[in-house]
């Protein structure tokens, strides 16, 4: 029996709970020794102009080895000339930063654009030192004022890069002008919903250590990419074999550790401008103030339909704030235009989109990019549409579904859908959950008008994974004389399972034990070409690799048996649970794979290969969150919380569940209590975990887990991508779930995070205006 | 994230902590559990340059039944005070209200007298004090004496301890009906600050994050005693308070709270008694 679709408990975790982890802090590796602390002397305020830098304080300190800043950096290759500036021009293929006159520097220059931008890196002997310099390090600021909002940025008052001569940095999508398409709706609901800022908060913060010795780097650094990575650090001057990346182990990224940041440039400059190695671990509040955030949309809908609840327009707009940089730019709300629709059968839908800067940290991928902010926005506005049409939110969804023979679909916004079972995942939700009668206990509640109200939300989803398919990944698999093999991936894992998973995969072609299997990633000497991990595409683009490079292997292996069997290669057959090589037959003779290997040339059997995918593909599923609502305080609790999300065949429930479980946590986060604040001078307000509203167990109910199996053609494991469903589905349900406990008090919408006060001030306005209308009709 | 460098001195005994105080002056701070000083200390918003540890003083940490009132050491761990039989039995709301405190690590390492002596308006376990009628002991070079809770929270972190002065012991009257308590907090997670607390014993109540200290529902507490309503009394609860606007709460939600939790607390407090 395969061993694929079995509960393999994680091989990872025995190290990783007992012996400990090797985060890049816990390095003690030859070349590091004696390695500098790097500390960030970076801007307290949003946007200002540097007119001085006095370092002469910090470098008297003791134990200050160098005190540098921009003016420092004289040794880099010159950044590219700035270019003509076309705001509508075309979005670029992938998360590209804009340049020209949007790029961003490494250390701020003469202008700082964000609170924790970094002005100078301080190096010392020990950490404690460098904070103590850090803060002798005198920067004149003239302030300018701040752009600290959407609206701040399209009012233009000020500007953060006055030579382009706006804050819009990029546009597109199609044209949503058409308002025909609307005509003939009976129900139409127009709104505006937020996807609030988030941040990305991974356990272990952004870490690099670098050292320089030779005419090589080597940089290690906490990355979902060591191979991305690489390119990026060229940014110093160097061509790229010059360059070795490690990525240790690494405590998670969730889209903010794809390659790396500026500040690991600037460390890997330090190490090779003095010579000596650098060692830079970042703190909470840094991390708060300066890794990548996440979401940070304004979106306007409309929506309209028949009385019966049948779907016919939509029109979404969206604002991206950027932040301070676009490290990417329009590549986000793309993903949201792309997606807009859902998984309904929508005639007509239009989507635009507008990228502005703003004084905040800069966005980029989190958990979802650009994916969550679709689901959640159709989502709302279908609950917002059946609520308006008075009708059963299930039922609407229902009447809207892409139907299971519609499959491969277009979408009117160009998504190509793969494959799908939208109703039979809702209906899956619905009968674990018990729909009905939640429903019923709901109606009691509201006839007794209870304080404490019952919330049923519902989300269905589909979303992409592996969107650049087309770059797939790479794997190389040694099988040794001694029967072990070596698996190089160019996946990176970062809490996934990776070693679980892919030891799985080689031990169900090739029969070798998966204690016999060694995985190794993250290393650019041992694998110079690879993609990594995000965007959902482990599994499917690096497990189909190692798929791939094991049946290579095997059939190296069945010519190599075939010789010493002196029998045709076609009758040569592997037993793939004894892992033993036999001839058809003739049962009594057979080898092992040591046997086999050991006649290879060198003695080991080998398989370089790289798998590509012909396209993304679209996982999906619904989930039911059920909520209490505290009336007459606002306060919501999570009771439960039902899902089927449907990625494809399921290699190992364990990792799936794991999957599941982190990204439900994070979706019901956003909608419950998460949310990057700054005030309307640009100051961050969230810069510790006692601000930041950060969810935790003691929030959240056990989730309840359906499985639905609905495989893809596009790969031979039949798999999509799970790592980010969790949370493309909770933050809908769990939003939707809230604003149905209370619809019945005339409430339509509430935008997240749906804290007590938001939500007890919508209760407290929708009395308001049914006073207002009840006094008016008398 | 690292604190300043300080001179750290660890106390044997409690004299010999009131003596290291008089020695460095202004300059030194008492350090107890170091969960409120400590995360200061690191974001750099204080910077003592003497840290005075208490942590080792056993004679400092008790809770013992005094016939009319119950004593605690002021180095009294929440868990212990949480877990203690003579406060479930005697003064039950003490012995919840440090069982809401934090998360256990956090009851593992805060004191009671810290908690005090921080003199946080937030904080849970001096507007409990504060509803018992506690009375707050404090040495120093010149001897003891005795503070009522009702005058030692004086402003924005601010007691009525002298400089150098340390706090010894919390005495806790025994209520006449140990049984008339409630406790509610009310928070957005597990783990957070009140964004607004109530704790009530008998008629007295108490209310957490509803000005610059922990205050008495004063209002709310005469109409009772002039036979109003619970309803009646409640809405009072926010009358006299002065409560901030944060990322948490306005103002004016907080007043909200103040009068649904005063409620809520009375008519816990009724059921149970």
């Amino acid at each position: 029996m395969s061993i694929l679709g079995t509960r393999v408990i994680r091989t990872e975790d025995p190290r990783l709970l007992t012996a400990g982890g090797i985060y890049v802090d816990d390095l003690r590796e030859p070349e590091l020794d004696g390695a500098a602390r790097a500390t960030f002397v970076r801007s307290t305020v949003a946007h200002a102009l540097i007119t001085g830098i006095d370092t002469s304080a910090a470098l008297e300190q003791p134990g200050v080895i160098a005190v540098l800043t921009a003016a420092d950096m004289t040794d880099l290759p010159p950044p590219p000339p700035a270019g003509e500036f076309d705001p509508d021009a075309p979005a670029v293929e992938g998360p590209l930063p804009l340049g020209g006159v949007w790029s961003e520097p490494l250390l701020a220059v003469d202008r700082v654009r964000f609170v924790g931008e970094p002005v100078a890196i301080v190096l010392t002997d020990s950490t404690y030192q460098g904070e103590d310099a850090a803060e002798l390090v005198s920067v004149d600021y003239e302030q300018l004022p701040a752009v600290p909002s959407i609206e701040a940025a399209l009012a233009a008052g000020s500007l953060l890069f006055p030579d382009a001569g706006t804050n819009v940095c990029q546009k597109g999508g199609q044209d949503t002008s058409d308002e025909s398409i609307f005509d003939g709706c009976e129900v139409v609901v127009e709104g505006d919903i937020v996807n609030q800022r988030v941040a990305c908060l991974p356990m272990e913060g952004r870490s690099t250590a670098a050292a320089f010795s030779g005419g090589k780097l080597t940089v290690w650094a906490s990355t979902q990419n060591a191979q991305l990575s690489r390119l990026i650090l060229t940014a110093i001057g160097l061509p790229p074999d010059a360059i070795r990346v490690v990525a240790p182990d690494v405590g998670g990224g969730f889209g903010a550790k794809i390659g790396v940041d500026r500040e690991s440039i600037i460390v890997a400059w330090a190490a090779k401008h003095t010579g000596r190695p650098v060692r830079w671990v970042e703190t909470r509040n840094e991390n708060l103030l300066a890794m990548t955030q996440g979401r940070a949309q304004e979106l306007h809908i409309k929506i309209g339909g028949s009385r019966d609840g049948h779907i016919k327009a939509y029109r979404l707009n969206v604002l991206q704030d950027t932040g301070a940089y676009a490290r990417m730019s329009g590549f986000l709300p793309s993903l949201t235009v792309l997606m807009a629709p859902g998984v309904y059968d929508i005639p007509a839908v239009q989507a635009d989109y507008k990228v502005v800067v703003t004084d905040g940290t800069p966005i980029a991928a989190y958990r979802g990019a650009g994916r969550p902010e679709a689901a959640a926005t159709i989502e709302r506005a279908v609950d917002w549409f059946a609520a308006e049409a008075g009708l059963d939110p299930a039922r609407v969804r229902k009447l809207n579904f892409i139907k299971p023979g519609q499959f491969p679909f277009v979408t009117k916004t160009g998504a190509p859908y793969d494959s799908g079972e939208y109703e039979a995942a809702l209906d899956k939700v619905l009968a674990k959950a018990g729909y009905e009668e939640l429903r019923a206990e709901q109606r009691r509640r509201r006839e007794a008008g209870a304080a404490r109200q019952l919330g049923i939300g519902l989300a269905s989803y589909v979303e992409v994974t592996a969107g650049d398919a087309g770059a797939g990944e790479t794997c190389k698999i040694d099988v040794h004389s001694d029967g072990t093999a070596t698996v190089y991936t160019g996946s990176s894992a970062h809490g996934q399972g990776h070693h679980t998973a892919f030891a799985m995969l080689v031990q169900a072609e090739l029969g070798i034990p998966m204690d016999k299997v060694e995985v190794i990633h993250g290393d650019t000497d041992l694998i110079p070409d690879g993609v990594g991990t995000y965007a959902s595409r482990s599994l499917q683009l690096g497990g189909s690799a190692v798929q791939k490079a094991a049946l290579e292997v095997k059939d190296e292996a069945a010519r190599q048996a075939a010789a010493l069997f002196e029998a045709a290669e076609a009758d040569v057959v592997l037993d793939a649970d004894t892992g033993l090589w036999q001839v058809r037959g003739d049962p009594d003779k057979s080898l092992t794979w040591a046997q086999v290997a050991s006649e290879a040339e060198g003695g080991t059997l080998m398989a370089n290969v790289r798998f590509t995918q012909a396209m993304p593909t679209f996982p999906f599923g619904s989930q039911l969150s059920l909520v209490e609502v505290d009336t007459e305080t606002g306060k919501v609790t999570l009771l439960r919380h039902v899902t089927c999300d449907d990625a494809g065949p399921v290699l190992n429930p364990v990792l799936m569940e794991g999957q599941r479980h982190g990204g439900i946590a994070q979706g019901a986060a956003q909608a419950l209590c998460e949310e990057v604040l700054y005030d309307a001078d640009g100051n961050p307000l969230t810069s510790t975990l006692a601000d930041y509203g950060a969810i935790t167990a003691a929030e959240l109910p056990s989730f309840e887990l359906v499985t639905s199996e609905t495989p893809t053609h596009l790969n031979p494991l039949g798999v999509k991508g799970i790592g980010e469903a969790g949370t493309i589905g909770a933050t809908p349900a769990v939003q939707n779930a809230v604003i149905d406990a209370v619809s019945h008090l005339g409430v339509r919408h509430i935008d997240m995070p749906l804290t007590p006060e938001r939500v007890w001030t919508a209760i407290q306005s929708a009395g308001l205006r049914r006073h207002v209308r009840e006094a008016s009709a008398k | 994230m690292i604190p300043p460098a300080f001179t750290y001195r660890r106390a044997s005994s409690a004299d010999e902590a009131i003596a290291l105080a008089a020695e460095y002056g202004d300059d030194a701070k008492y350090l107890a559990g170091g969960h409120s000083l400590l995360p200061l200390m690191k974001l750099r918003f204080a910077a003592p340059s003497v840290l005075i540890d208490l942590g080792r003083l056993p004679e400092l940490s008790y809770i013992r039944d005094e016939r009319t009132y119950v004593a605690i050491g002021a180095l009294t761990r929440h868990h212990d005070v949480q877990h203690s039989p003579v406060l479930a039995a005697q003064i039950p709301l003490l012995a919840h209200t440090a069982g809401r405190v934090g998360d256990p690590q956090i009851r593992h390492r805060g004191t009671i007298g810290g908690s005090v002596a921080h003199g946080d308006a937030a904080s849970d376990l001096p507007a409990a004090l504060l509803a018992l009628d506690a009375t707050f002991v404090a040495r120093g070079p010149s001897g003891t004496r005795s503070v009522q809770a009702a005058g030692f929270f004086k402003g924005i972190f601010e007691t009525d301890l002298e400089p150098g002065e340390l706090l010894t012991e919390i005495q806790v009257p025994k209520p006449a009906v140990p049984a008339a308590w409630s406790f509610q907090k009310f928070t957005k997670r597990a783990i957070d600050w009140a964004i607004v607390g109530v704790a009530v014993q008998g008629h007295a109540i108490a209310l957490i994050n509803m000005g610059t200290t922990p205050l008495r529902a004063t209002a709310a507490e005469a109409a009772l005693a002039s036979g109003a309503s619970i309803a009646d009394a409640a809405a009072l609860a926010a009358e006299g308070t002065s409560a901030g606007s944060d990322i948490h709460a306005t103002k004016a939600f907080r007043e909200h709270l103040a009068r649904v939790l005063v409620k809520r607390a009375l008519e816990e407090a009724g059921a149970r008694s």
